[in-house]
């Protein structure tokens, strides 16, 4: 069994981290560098609890081997708030539209939700929906998320005028 | 659950992956992984080497002489947002906003996904349609050029050795005027379809000039309708005779399992076939009219 010695900028902060070759990305996140903000669900690519960002672009940590990462940046749901724990206006959006219930999906789903606020300008509730399908969430019925999603991409496009 | 444990290598250059596979038999390529991580995770599959292909530059999209050259490592998610597949291959572009979620899509490899080779994929049916050509490389016998029908050798096994990999796909493009459609059914959006049928057509002096039909889901592999190919070749626009066609299109042996019966397969690729026919006869006829 293989062993590794990578580098990687996880949500801004350069880490040097020992994996086995098995070792997967999320597990590297929560088990070696203790964020545990990232959830795992199902661990074979369905629920998209585990999701975080890689070199900018969403995906499932759970398919992704922590080797493969050597070089790359990630951010995690704990890279979001400001420094000084100022939530960001995704974050702010969500407890305003109750996008959360129990939990658990919710790092996912702002991750995922990341990305396409950056992606894609104005984007409507079937947009919305359509990015959120990777996502599995069981308590809220998703319609506050999608609230949220849709209030987060509004104040946005105000704040770019 | 966690993969069994493997040794993991990274070649940088495509001699180094297929120096690595020609020397190990026990191998298995990762491209994006979101097959084969599932399947390592469950421990379905447990290889004793794991060679990750990302890092050779099998990333591309390419206008050739008459076709497309997509490099086997060209992630989903960018051939979605290519201009030039856009423009030249609209029917994979229709099909792909099927295939999984924006974050399978942006990991998910074409090339990963032709040699899942998964009957009821969206990609390879695709690119049986579209009489895509696959190129596969070994350190032995060198590179080599074989048609999509040939590659889909039986019930997800591409036709390749363990030596070879897969490093570009070239699909074909039609006239800029021809019409197109993929249908699914699925259960969940982005699930594996049960059934699918994609179509791709020219009209030309109102009557069908060429024609190519697919059924995904059925069978083990994808396959092309020619009974039904044959039958609306050559026929006038005013009497094409669609729900014959369709039925034709749902006369195969299909498989049955806990998703569906193939009773229901067979009606399931009926519908999705008619709707598909006219969905992209009507798109044919208003290019030509344009």
């Amino acid at each position: 069994m293989s062993e590794h010695d990578i580098a990687v900028v996880v949500n801004g902060k350069s880490c040097s981290v020992h994996v086995e070759g098995r070792t997967t990305l999320a597990d590297m996140l929560r088990k070696q560098l203790g964020l545990t903000g990232t959830h795992i669900g199902c661990e074979h690519g369905v629920c998209g609890a585990c999701t975080v960002r890689v070199d900018g672009r969403s995906a499932r940590s759970c398919l992704m081997l922590a080797a493969q990462t050597d070089g790359f940046r990630i951010e995690t749901i704990e890279g979001l708030a400001a420094k000084d724990g100022t939530l960001n206006t995704l974050q702010t959006a969500m407890i305003e539209a109750h996008g959360i219930q129990c939990g658990f999906c919710t790092p996912g789903i702002l991750m995922t939700l990341m990305e396409m606020l950056e992606t894609v300008d104005d984007p409507d509730e079937e947009t919305v929906r359509d990015w959120l399908s990777g996502n599995i969430c069981r308590c809220t019925g998703y319609q506050g998320i999608v609230d949220a999603a849709l209030a987060a991409a509004r104040t946005i496009a105000g704040t770019r005028g | 659950m966690k993969p069994a444990p493997f040794d993991y290598y990274q070649p940088g250059s495509l001699d180094e992956a297929l120096e690595l596979l020609s020397r190990f038999e026990g191998a298995k390529v990762l491209a994006g992984g979101q097959s084969l991580m599932a399947m390592m995770n469950m421990r379905f599959v447990q290889p004793e080497q794991v060679i990750d292909v990302n890092r050779i530059n099998l990333d591309y999209i390419r206008l050739e002489d008459g076709y497309v050259a997509i490099g086997a490592g060209t992630r989903q998610r960018d051939i979605q947002l290519s201009p030039t597949v856009r423009q030249h291959v609209p029917l994979m572009i229709e099909a792909l906003h099927h295939v999984g979620h924006v974050q399978t899509r942006n990991r998910g490899t074409i090339g990963g996904s032709l040699c899942h080779l998964d009957p009821a994929a969206e990609l390879p049916s695709v690119c049986m349609t579209l009489d895509a050509e696959v190129v596969a490389e070994s350190k032995a016998s060198g590179r080599r050029v074989m048609p999509m029908t040939e590659f889909a050798a039986d019930y997800m096994t591409p036709a390749i050795g363990i030596d070879e990999l897969v490093t570009e796909i070239r699909v074909p493009f039609w006239p800029d005027a021809h019409g197109f459609a993929f249908e699914e059914f699925a259960r969940r959006h982005g699930d594996f379809a049960i059934a699918s049928a994609s179509v791709a057509v020219t009209i030309e002096d109102d009557a069908v000039e060429r024609i190519a039909i697919t059924i995904g889901g059925l069978a083990s592999v994808p396959i092309r309708i020619t009974e039904a190919e044959n039958f609306l070749v050559g026929k006038a626009r005013g009497d094409l005779k669609i729900e014959h066609a369709a039925t034709l299109c749902g006369n195969l042996d299909a498989v049955s399992d806990y998703h569906a019966t193939s009773e229901y397969r067979q009606h399931l690729a009926t519908v999705l076939a008619s709707r598909a026919l006219h969905r992209a006869v009507s798109r044919a006829v208003r290019e030509v009219s344009k």
